[in-house]
């Protein structure tokens, strides 16, 4: 690439801003006795560390499952342990069995930043790179500024670096773009061993694998089930279970382990309430009360059964025409779907910044928008604010925004031509969206004053974590009919357009 | 930290009604106009954390009041942006590249707004200089812009905010004197004498003279001008600031400290001859050199003096425009650095920041500030001594020093 040196500064910025972001406060600072996630990572290397394999995952005198136990699949255990060591080689106290717990330092501080910063040089850089890199039909310059805007998305390094989430994010997330990046450029296997890495790091990348599923199936179609396809099939099937294996492998030994790693990684008694997120059923919560009306597994298979369903559509159009356009999409609305019904975390949408940035600036915005409680509990409004605002100036500056907001750049074209067929009148569908826009920024806004200066009253806490949630909520609604939108008038204007690669 | 509490102290001092005695080890030591300036923070600062005033509470430290002061290095930094806008409009684009980012102008203002070492004396390290390097850029672009009247009053001005532009004066005074004084030159560019102009001469006379009397003044009505003199010239802080300026002096104290140790192992020295204080201990004071001869202020003074000679020569006898008197104002402020008394190492940005100017408009005077920013740059490495901020100053470095070679080679091809 010509301008490497441009690429050079966009990654130098991006590892300063990840860095001057960790030093502000963690999630749990000096708030004994459970202190935060960070807390818990630094359990997990003492217990990976001091305890065998077999004891990693199960309640004894030496691990206490209630105080940060153990709730991700074995990768994130070994990391823990390649970390312990390192730990052990500067200074023991720091992961020493029970008398560590609490433990709090500045050098110690330093060293589990440090780590993130590695783990993130390591694996989602080079990443977010080599996918901007390898993005067709857009100029060097636009390659380089979608990597600048994708390293500055706030809310990534804002968890990682100032609350130190619970998980190195950053690695499961650059796991799952090599399995994009390789599925795409039609390195299957590569991209499949990635994407299992991605799953056996996290859990919840699961969410993700059903369109990675559907548009590998659908490739094998696309060869003939017969020769090349099933072959290709086989291979996948292969590279899939051996990743697996080896990932487990010091669990499968008995039954009873691999029993209770997966109880471990899927609390289904843990409900979908997890601490007000904004997603549709605390929304709807608050008119109508589900929490008490319907059991805990009801919500679950409620949940799961309308996620797959508003899926379905997606993925069979995926399986029946893979396309890599088509994949990005699908994956999109797979997060939009995600956030609507689930959000435990959010997955940046950032690989279609480069063709619809209008709305995913706007969709970026939101969703670090709708890490607000979280963040003002830590001590990061400065960071957050910040760090948005030289998000959003970025992403003007690279894509000027606000001159694509016309129905063409916005992929409605085709939508508004057949409603049109109905309605003559409907013109004013881009004008619509900015003021939309606009609304929505102007309350992200004042939602933000409100939080930070006036206090709630009496009888409401928590109004404006409720507000929050609600008004991401509605921007995410707003979100899955549009991304729904774009990929079912795509599929049918998909014919008579030119192909899209 | 410590120019924080240093800057604290002030605040405090000078929220007293009556001029303060020396009440903790951080008296002023910037001429009155930055006394002034201090003054007006405080008042703002009562708003912030009204703690941070009280004379008493030296070495206060608290959320707000590093909110504070932050803001305003922040704030006051409007104004070396709007001077990096003015410095840009005086260079020209010759070479216009297709893209924005290709046009000397863009370089300018991002090798000056993002100057590493300009970010880390100012907003980790804290001071103030991106104003008073505002000023300085201004006067510079006046000067650019033919209006020497109001480069002068900013020069002045400048001069009573902070002191250590004494440095760069004679460029100024030079060339103010031969270039606008003197209303027009002979046909080959020597000097007319007839054509030197009283008006102007004393029109800046004026306007230097008056922007002192409203510095000075009152402290002369108050009868306290030599106590205000020597604490802005403290001769008894010794040769070399606490951490070495990379000056010529560095030089002469490790040869020294060279030679004293081949000496006392060669048992030419009597060990009991030795003064026991260390140069390098990290303290201000005075100390003598053991082998070769003590340095006096003097001596900095005429060294500094013949070395700034050829540059005011070029100034006086061959004019060559502001370009030639912003070369004569680099070396300069270069010669100062290399050979005066008590050099702070920031005192490089002195002729990073104009030499920046020069850069991107000529191709020789790109390489060499490739070389002088890059090793000034370097040599601010160890104000920042924490382990946390050695990511921030290695990353910020490797950003700025891979931006000015790539743009500068590009700009240049």
């Amino acid at each position: 690439m010509e301008k490497w040196y441009l690429m050079t500064i966009v990654v130098l910025i991006g590892l300063t801003v990840r860095w001057t972001v960790s030093l502000n406060s963690y999630s749990g600072a000096g708030k004994p006795p459970m202190f935060g996630d960070y807390e818990a990572q630094r359990h997990w290397q003492e217990i990976t560390f001091n305890l065998p394999v077999k004891q990693w995952y199960f309640n004894s005198s030496d691990n206490n499952l209630q105080y940060w136990g153990l709730d991700y699949p074995p990768l994130t255990a070994y990391h823990s342990l390649l970390c312990a060591y390192v730990a052990k080689f500067i200074n023991p106290d720091w992961i020493a069995l029970h008398t560590s717990r609490g433990y709090e330092s500045q050098a110690h501080k330093l060293f589990m930043r440090t780590t993130v910063l590695i783990a993130d040089l390591l694996i989602y850089i080079p990443a977010v790179v080599l996918y901007c890199c390898c993005l067709k039909d857009i100029s060097t310059k636009k390659k380089i500024a979608n990597a600048l805007c994708i390293l500055l998305y706030p809310g990534l390094i804002l968890i990682d670096y100032g609350h130190f989430q619970n998980i190195y994010n950053s690695v499961s997330l650059g796991f799952a773009l090599w399995g994009v990046l390789g599925v795409s450029c039609d390195w299957d296997l590569l991209g499949s061993l990635a994407f299992c890495l991605a799953i056996n790091y996290k859990q919840m990348e699961l969410y993700h694998s059903l369109p990675f599923f559907c548009f590998l199936l659908g490739k094998c179609f696309k060869k003939g089930l017969k020769g090349k396809g099933f072959v290709l099939l086989v291979k996948l099937a292969c590279t899939v279970v051996a990743s697996f294996v080896l990932c487990w492998l010091p669990f499968f030994t008995e039954r009873e382990q691999t029993l209770q790693v997966l109880r471990r990684l899927f609390p289904v008694d843990r409900g979908l309430f997890e601490d007000k997120v904004a997603n549709i059923w605390c929304s709807f919560n608050v008119f109508l009360k589900i929490r008490d009306i319907l059991p805990r597994h009801i919500q679950l298979i409620m949940s799961f059964c309308f996620t797959f369903l508003s899926l379905l559509p997606a993925c069979i159009k995926l399986t029946l025409q893979p396309s890599s356009k088509g994949f990005r999409l699908t994956l999109l609305k797979l997060y939009s779907v995600i956030l609507f019904f689930f959000l435990y975390h959010f997955r940046p949408v950032c690989l279609v910044l480069s063709e619809i940035p209008f709305m995913s600036t706007w969709f970026l915005l939101v969703s670090t928008f709708s890490l607000l409680p979280l963040l003002l509990k830590d001590e990061l409004l400065m960071p957050s604010v910040v760090t948005t605002m030289a998000f959003f100036i970025a992403c003007v500056t690279s894509f000027s925004i606000f001159e694509k907001t016309s129905e063409e750049e916005l992929q409605l074209k085709s939508f508004s031509i057949s409603v049109r067929k109905y309605l003559p009148c409907f013109t004013f569908l881009s004008r619509m969206i900015q003021y939309l826009f606009l609304i929505s920024v102007i309350t992200m806004v004042l939602l933000t004053l409100m939080t930070v200066t006036l206090d709630p009253p009496q009888k409401l806490p928590d109004l404006f974590s409720v507000l929050v949630c609600f008004v991401s909520c509605l921007n995410f609604l707003f979100f899955l009919v549009y991304f729904n939108i774009i990929i079912m008038w795509d599929s049918k204007s998909g014919r008579n357009q030119k192909k899209i690669s | 930290m410590l120019p924080r509490l240093v800057l604290n102290s002030w605040t405090q001092a000078i929220h007293l009604p009556s001029p303060p005695k020396a009440t903790s080890e951080w008296t002023l030591d910037y001429p009155p106009f930055f006394a002034w300036f201090e003054y007006i923070l405080s008042h703002v600062a009562k708003y912030f954390d009204q703690e941070m005033l009280n004379v008493r509470n030296l070495n206060y430290s608290s959320s707000r009041t590093l909110l504070f002061q932050r803001f305003s290095v922040i704030f006051m930094d409007v104004l070396f942006v709007y001077a990096v806008h003015e410095c840009c409009k005086c260079i020209d684009g010759k070479k216009v590249g297709k893209e924005l980012t290709e046009k000397p102008k863009f370089i300018l203002s991002v090798l000056l707004l993002w100057n590493f070492g300009l970010l880390i004396v100012d907003h980790i390290h804290f001071q103030y200089n991106g104003f008073l390097f505002g000023l300085m850029l201004l006067s510079i672009a006046r000067l650019f812009q033919k209006r020497h009247m109001e480069g002068a009053f900013f020069f002045a001005v400048l001069l009573h905010f902070k002191h250590i532009y004494l440095y760069v004066a004679p460029a100024y005074g030079v060339y103010l004197l031969r270039s606008y004084c003197f209303t027009a030159n002979k046909p080959d560019g020597s000097i007319r004498w007839n054509s030197f102009s009283f008006v102007r001469v004393i029109s800046l006379g004026l306007v230097v003279f008056l922007v002192s009397a409203l510095s000075l003044g009152p402290f002369l009505a108050l009868n306290q001008l030599p106590q205000v003199f020597s604490r802005l010239f403290p001769f008894k802080r010794g040769l070399c600031h606490a951490y070495w300026a990379p000056n010529f002096w560095a030089l002469y104290n490790a040869l020294d400290k060279v030679l004293s140790v081949i000496g006392l192992k060669l048992k030419f020295l009597d060990p009991n001859n030795i003064p026991k204080a260390s140069m390098t201990s990290g303290l201000v004071q005075q100390f003598q050199h053991t082998v070769l001869p003590s340095v006096t202020p003097l001596t900095t003074l005429i060294c500094t003096l013949i070395a700034i000679l050829p540059s005011i020569f070029c100034l006086w006898f061959k004019p060559q425009g502001p370009r030639g008197f912003l070369r004569c104002l680099t070396l300069c402020a270069l010669s100062s650095f290399m050979f005066g008394w008590h050099v702070h190492e920031k005192a490089i940005l002195l002729a990073i920041l104009p030499m920046s100017l020069l850069s991107v408009q000529k191709a020789g005077d790109a390489s060499i500030f490739l070389i002088l920013t890059t090793t000034g740059h370097y040599s601010l490495f160890p104000l920042l001594f924490t382990a946390p901020e050695l990511p921030i100053k290695i990353l910020l470095m490797l950003l700025f020093t891979i931006y000015s070679i790539s743009s500068l080679k590009t700009l240049f091809r």
